[in-house]
């Protein structure tokens, strides 16, 4: 049969072209568009040129808040994605157990984060909450308004709490569709539990995990709604991450320009992070 | 190396069987020779692979005992059976080089690692793959895995048998005749005992010196590859084995002879059958002559398979096929006889034997 040659194709991907491009292509360029200009209201706008962004890389501010950030997304994976892997390595496989512990796991997914920052913000207070007055009552001195390590703690828990599920049920879905055989096999091969770890169900769970990496990655790096119910970036700035800052600049101040110039730089950060951590966590795929 | 007795198992996969028919395996009692080749063949969902599991440790059986070389290891795990087993499709260790893979087994028990090198060399030779022992497991094709596979159980040379569970089923065609004849040499070669697991008879009867046939949860013939073709005791290995399978009417003994609807044959002894059995009289396609002589037969449908023919005809209402040479003209008003030595009589669908 011939193959016919033409361009009818891209009327295929149009649709989808016109999708992506009013949902990302289109404000990100009205984006790029404010983060070169320089406006005082009254719709008029000035040629800033690169001002911005000499401007923010150059301020204490920005590295500052990308410093917290990075650490906070640090954190986050290394305390998610073992504990993920943990526990979907010990949920059961078969029976009962199966959907009840899916629908445990799925719980805190459930939750608008607005409420889960709301429901830390009251659980942790000293005066009236459930987890803050008991550590007093303890005699610990908890206090994550008046102390940035206790601000921080309570942060990091509270996004674990949260996330955690997500890559639990990523691993999980990864275990369950090994085949039995592999497990037979590493009984008849004499497999300690260790090595079936490591050559059997990490190999197998590395797809998902890279999804969950990536995931939680992302997400820890944009945190926004969480920190800022339950501390509001303090105490002082220190749980203050980019978002927080981009959103007290932007909307704050109203400084549309260093702003704009901010969600470029952040964008960028997160792109080639993500790049990154994709690259390495696939690159072992290759033969060697 | 070992001899295996299974004595009197049985097994559900529910805790509380109620009745017979919830067993996977109903009764099993035999004694495998030590060196023996078997296959066990078996339409899917006969128990062919619950049997094997039992053997291997992966699976306790709800009753009965098994024993190696009349010591029982009934409770003891697979590694301390010290068992290969090898599966339908190729389980590898994808993050291994190939020759990690084959060392994999060996490392495990904490053989010395200059003897797993060599070992592994060797069987790198066998399975064909010495080139390919630096590279990652993952990227090889369904049939270089399942070398790998073979290779993992094949490599640990002092395991008492050698299971395999339809193993040949991902392979191409011509890969199963070089993989089968392989198997066959190394069983030659190494003398292990060998389990052999397939639906497929022609492989089952090419490979194994004793061919153990399962039907329903049962084991219902174990012989040689003629004796299951000439004598099958079950209806049902008449009709798995050979192809076409057996053809199996309904009949009714007289004394002496036996009638299908009007038609008579006169047989040369007379079978012992309690009343009220179902009698069925069975005869393979290949002993059937076509021609001027005998019963009166309709021909409905001629199959040119090649060297022969196979004639589908209908003998007093039962459909029966009959197997003819290429150059046999197929006469109009046909007609065809039995081979008097050939008749096999059956009661409630088991073989009656001529003594008994």
């Amino acid at each position: 049969m011939e193959k016919t040659w033409n361009n009818k194709a891209w009327f295929l991907v149009l649709p989808v072209l016109l999708l992506v491009a009013f949902s990302a292509v289109i404000p990100l360029m009205t984006v790029v568009n404010y983060s070169v200009q320089d406006t005082f209201g009254n719709n008029e706008f000035f040629w800033a040129g690169t001002d911005w962004f000499t401007e923010i890389l150059k301020s204490a501010r920005f590295w500052e808040a990308l410093q917290r950030n990075l650490l906070f997304s640090f954190i986050i994976l290394a305390l998610e994605i073992p504990l993920g892997i943990f526990i979907a390595l010990n949920m059961p496989k078969k029976g009962i157990g199966v959907p009840i512990c899916l629908v445990l796991m799925a719980l805190p997914l459930l939750i608008p984060w607005n409420v889960v920052g709301t429901i830390w913000q009251v659980f942790g207070r000293v005066d009236i909450g459930l987890l803050g007055h008991t550590l007093e009552a303890l005699g610990v001195d908890y206090n994550y308004v008046r102390d940035p390590i206790d601000a921080w703690i309570t942060v990091i828990v509270m996004d674990v709490w949260h996330w955690t599920s997500l890559v639990v049920l990523l691993c999980y879905a990864g275990l369950v569709s090994i085949p039995d055989a592999y497990y037979q096999a590493a009984k008849i091969d004499g497999a300690s539990r260790w090595s079936v770890f490591r050559y059997i169900q990490l190999p197998k769970m590395k797809r998902v995990l890279l999804i969950a990496v990536l995931l939680r990655f992302m997400d820890s790096f944009m945190i926004y709604t969480e920190p800022f119910v339950v501390t509001g970036g303090g105490p002082g700035n220190s749980t203050t991450f980019l978002s927080i800052d981009l959103v007290k600049t932007a909307v704050g101040q109203f400084d549309l320009g260093p702003a704009a110039a901010m969600s470029i730089v952040y964008f960028l950060i997160i792109l080639l992070l993500s790049w990154i951590f994709y690259t390495v966590m696939t690159s072992s795929d290759a033969d060697t | 190396m070992a001899r295996i007795t299974l004595d009197h198992i049985r097994h559900a996969y529910g805790s509380n069987p109620q009745s017979e028919t919830a067993y996977a395996l109903r009764e099993v009692d035999h004694e495998w020779a030590d060196g023996g080749a078997y296959a066990l063949l078996g339409p899917s969902g006969c128990g062919k692979t619950t049997l094997l599991n039992i053997i291997s440790g992966l699976l306790h059986p709800s009753h009965g005992r098994i024993l190696f070389d009349g010591k029982d290891v009934t409770d003891l795990s697979t590694q301390e059976r010290n068992i290969a087993q090898v599966f339908q499709f190729p389980v590898i260790y994808d993050t291994m080089t190939v020759y990690d893979n084959l060392a994999f087994p060996l490392r495990n028990r904490g053989v010395a690692e200059a003897d797993v090198d060599r070992r592994v060399r060797e069987m790198l030779e066998i399975i064909d793959l010495t080139d390919w022992s630096k590279r990652k497991a993952q990227r090889l094709t369904a049939d270089q895995k399942q070398k790998i596979s073979l290779g993992r159980g094949l490599v640990r040379n002092d395991v008492n048998a050698i299971l395999f569970d339809e193993p040949l089923t991902v392979i191409d065609p011509h890969m199963k005749w070089v993989l089968r004849s392989q198997l066959k040499r190394f069983h030659k070669q190494f003398g292990f005992t060998m389990v052999y697991v397939t639906h497929d008879q022609t492989e089952a009867l090419t490979f194994a010196d004793k061919v153990v046939v399962m039907y329903e949860g049962q084991i219902v013939q174990i012989g040689t590859p003629a004796e299951l073709f000439e004598k099958p005791s079950h209806t049902f290995v008449g009709y798995f084995i050979g192809s076409p399978g057996m053809n199996v009417m309904p009949a009714e003994l007289q004394g002496n002879a036996i009638r299908i609807g009007s038609e008579t044959i006169a047989l040369d002894h007379s079978p012992k059958i309690a009343a009220g059995a179902t009698v069925e009289l069975g005869i393979r396609p290949e002993f059937i002559r076509l021609g001027r002589e005998g019963m009166p037969v309709t021909v409905t449908r001629v199959e040119d398979i090649g060297r022969r023919k196979i004639v589908r005809a209908s003998l007093a209402g039962q459909p029966i096929s009959i197997v003819a040479s290429e150059d046999t003209d197929v006469p109009a008003e046909a007609r065809v006889t039995f081979d008097p030595s050939a008749l096999n009589i059956y009661a409630n669908s088991w073989r009656v034997g001529r003594e008994a």
